[in-house]
């Protein structure tokens, strides 16, 4: 019950992050960090799978819809939410297997590749099919680095902060 | 059947995601293939709501700018009323005529606005109520903003002309030769203008503005001015890139023009339709 409460919350507060503000973010012109896929990261590790889905898919659609963007969210957010178990697998190791894996005892470099890993696979999927055209490709390579960078800093500075609050 | 309905259960999760990403795909390439889908649109109570509580503390860091935008319009105009009144007895009656009947113009203010995707909308507040409706076009005091695609009670979706999927009319302002408004999805300042034909007379800095062709913008709005052109030989025409007059990266608040002739020269075009 309280994981519910505490991820209904969540995933309305980071909706309105995204689009009240980090979207007025236009770093260099065509850089917008996305933090609402922080809401996929830090779900339960044993989360039944089909909600996790359909919560990825919802999500998606919300930022959609305040973007006008037609279905790319939600598409790159149900593509790292299926894939999240290889990169627990691939970042954490042993632990996530036996279960015993919390998150904030891992190792600083274990989150920060799981993390990227998440990102980079959501910003990929995001941009290419935005783009939706070979003829940019240098256009989608850059856009894809440059907001990665960008989220993945803010990602993990956030992690850093809810933690703080938790102590 | 077991077999089955088994491999169905032990799969699901699979299922669930292939099922799911197809109706995102879909809904995807219905908005890069028909440039008014209307399944996914911000042109919503919630969201546009929630997108005009945020412009409505954002609109105070561009206000100065807005004035600027804005005393410079009552300049030009104001220049254009006082030159005309001196020849009012002359054109009395065709002014009246003109003024009254042509276009109706109704004000907006823009609430979000994109400009760093391939394809951009904005949303507007201003919708049904305020007499918006489809397919009318947009433009502030120095050039085209877009077109009306979708309006709900209070909000309206207007598809920005930087978007791949918009081609718009557009003319050299001295020759009348016309030509076709895109956009490549790179630069927010920088449109090109293409099939102009070879005889077309092109200089660099000359001005571009709307053609009469279509029932959407009137004639001769301002779009921008030639910074760079190239002659394809082989098929004769000109590809003009145009610097546009707006700076689309910065809107705040703008005009929704109709064309009051519209719906009878859409009769006149489709006379089997009701």
């Amino acid at each position: 019950m309280k994981t519910y409460f505490i991820n209904s919350i969540r995933f309305v507060l980071l909706i309105l992050v995204q689009v009240m503000i980090l979207n007025h973010f236009e770093v260099f012109g065509y850089i917008n960090p996305y933090i609402y896929p922080l809401l996929i990261i830090l779900l339960p590790f044993n989360i039944n799978s089909i909600q996790k889905l359909l919560l990825a898919f919802v999500l998606g659609i919300c930022i959609d819809i305040f973007e006008d963007s037609g279905g790319i969210h939600a598409a790159a957010t149900l593509v790292i939410a299926y894939l999240r178990p290889l990169f627990l697998r691939n970042a954490f190791g042993l632990s996530y297997d036996y279960q015993t894996l919390k998150f904030y005892d891992a190792p600083f470099r274990s989150r920060l590749v799981y993390v990227s890993f998440m990102v980079i696979i959501h910003h990929v999927v995001l941009f290419s099919l935005e783009i939706f055209s070979v003829n940019h490709l240098l256009y989608l390579l850059e856009k894809i680095v440059y907001s990665s960078i960008f989220s993945i800093i803010l990602i993990m500075i956030t992690l850093n902060l809810i933690r703080k609050n938790r102590k | 059947m077991q077999q089955i309905i088994l491999f169905l259960i032990k799969n699901k999760t699979g299922l669930v995601f292939i099922i799911l990403t197809t109706i995102a795909l879909g809904l995807t390439f219905q908005a890069h293939t028909y440039h008014n889908s209307k399944l996914v649109s911000s042109a919503n109570f919630i969201s546009g709501n929630v997108l005009g509580t945020s412009e409505s503390v954002y609109q105070y860091f561009s206000l100065k700018t807005q004035n600027e935008i804005l005393l410079e319009e009552n300049k030009t105009l104001r220049k254009r009323l006082l030159n005309t009144t001196l020849a009012e007895d002359t054109l009395q009656p065709t002014l009246d005529y003109i003024t009254d009947t042509l276009y109706r113009i109704q004000k907006a203010k823009v609430i979000s606005n994109y400009y760093d995707k391939i394809d951009n909308y904005l949303l507007i507040e201003g919708g049904t109520n305020d007499s918006i409706k489809e397919d009318l076009g947009v433009i502030t005091s120095k050039g085209i903003i877009g077109i009306v695609i979708d309006t709900s009670k209070e909000f309206s979706r207007v598809i920005s002309i930087l978007n791949t999927n918009t081609s718009i009319n557009a003319k050299l302002k001295k020759t009348n030769h016309f030509g076709t408004l895109t956009w490549d999805g790179k630069d927010p300042n920088i449109m090109s203008l293409v099939d102009v034909p070879r005889s077309a007379p092109v200089n660099l800095g000359d001005t571009i503005t709307t053609g009469g062709r279509s029932l959407i913008f009137p004639e001769d709005v301002p779009i921008g001015i030639i910074n760079d052109f190239e002659l394809n030989e082989n098929l004769g025409y000109y590809t003009i890139s145009v610097k546009l007059f707006n700076d689309m990266t910065n809107l705040k608040h703008i005009y929704v023009i109709e064309d009051t002739r519209k719906e009878e020269a859409y009769e006149l075009l489709n006379p089997s339709q009701p």
